[in-house]
């Protein structure tokens, strides 16, 4: 049995961890990977204490600072169900099952998808869902942006510079965003934008060649050889069934970051907490840690 | 005999940055092929990996996809 469980390892998981090995708690922290949508972001210029670092170098740091105090870290492993039963907290994962008397929720969000034919067998052939990342490799190549918010807006941004042609499928009457941004796409020559526009399916062999697409009622066919998802993003939030959400799925908190089930916590992007930034995250994660460690000592644990 | 490693990669995704550096750290020589620039590594990449996401590490014909630390390591024998 554990004084504590978290799940997550991105900024807030991390935080939390630094916090209750100060504490001198007894716990594990279980995740898929570390560093969460941290290590994907690109230049970080808003993190006090470095006027620039990148994601990935943030991320190294994080883990540098964690992997100081001998923490003990399932990583690749999947929370899949958590349930509270009299003082016990359960988690069950992928590989295991553990007990403790705390939990922190610190799981993150990740990109939403789109759910047509052809998206899971294409993801990696031609599909992805970070331009940062992916952006590069379609140099000269058509492809297209699916999404017509900020995200999409700044993913068709870096590809116009580096991809032939770029089309933005957007299912809405217009593109929104910042208007700096939406300029630049929309003067930019090789952009073509597809308003009232929904993907049917993704098409090709080995590797994407084409998306269906049907705008007012009429389908039609593009030529891509890249697709970038970019439609947003949603809460992990598959195995926490009985823990309160609001309307965007997210975890609701109070302002010690607990959640409607004394001993379950939740901190970072998971949450309800308004503005997702790393700082905000990190900072939320160590109230998590403290409010934790008063729960257990105030319930005597 | 230490084992040839390539290692394709572009310069802005987090993973290529992170597996450079655990090679690095772990003292192995590697060779590094930047697809963004490189269209025939990128037609490398397809027909080896059978997919584009990088990075993508050929260590003496095996081939890795993305920062799969154990894996990295079964394959070094470190």
């Amino acid at each position: 049995m554990h004084d504590l469980i978290i799940i997550g390892a991105g900024p807030a998981g991390i935080t939390a961890s630094v916090y209750a090995a100060r504490k001198r708690m007894n716990f594990l922290v279980i995740s898929r990977d570390i560093g969460g949508q941290a290590a994907w972001s690109g230049d970080i210029e808003n993190y006090t204490g470095y006027q620039f670092i990148s994601g990935p170098e943030l991320t190294a740091k994080f883990e540098e600072h964690m992997r100081n105090y001998n923490i003990a870290l399932r990583e690749n492993e999947e929370a899949l169900e958590v349930e509270k039963s009299g003082r016990e907290i359960f988690v069950k994962t992928d590989k295991s099952a553990y007990q403790a008397r705390s939990l922190i929720i610190a799981s993150g969000k990740k990109s939403r998808e789109l759910g047509v034919p052809g998206e899971a067998e294409f993801k990696n052939r031609g599909l992805t869902y970070c331009a940062t990342c992916d952006g590069p490799l379609f140099s000269g190549k058509n492809v297209a942006v699916i999404g017509g918010g900020n995200s999409a807006l700044d993913a068709a941004l870096q590809l116009i510079k580096i991809a032939g042609y770029v089309y933005i499928i957007n299912n809405t009457g217009k593109l929104e965003g910042d208007a700096i941004i939406l300029q630049k796409v929309q003067e930019a020559k090789n952009v073509r934008i597809f308003n009232d526009s929904r993907v049917v399916s993704i098409t090709g062999d080995k590797f994407v060649k084409a998306i269906k697409i049907n705008h007012k009622d009429k389908e039609g066919s593009l030529d891509v050889e890249g697709v970038f998802v970019e439609i947003g993003l949603e809460p992990n939030i598959g195995f926490a069934k009985d823990i309160v959400k609001n309307e965007r799925g997210e975890i609701k908190i109070g302002a010690r970051n607990q959640t409607n089930i004394p001993g379950i916590f939740a901190a970072g992007d998971v949450t309800d907490v308004p503005e997702k930034q790393i700082i905000i995250a990190a900072g939320e994660g160590s109230k998590a840690a403290l409010s934790a460690f008063r729960y257990l000592a105030q319930n005597r644990f | 005999m230490a084992k040839h490693v390539k290692v394709y990669s572009t310069p802005t995704c987090p993973w290529c940055v992170r597996v450079k550096q655990f090679l690095d750290d772990n003292k192995i020589v590697f060779e590094n092929i930047d697809v963004s620039s490189d269209a025939q590594a990128m037609e490398e990449i397809k027909q080896k990996s059978a997919q584009m996401g990088v990075p993508v590490l050929d260590i003496e014909g095996q081939i890795i996809v993305g920062f799969d630390k154990e894996k990295i390591k079964l394959a070094l024998g470190i």
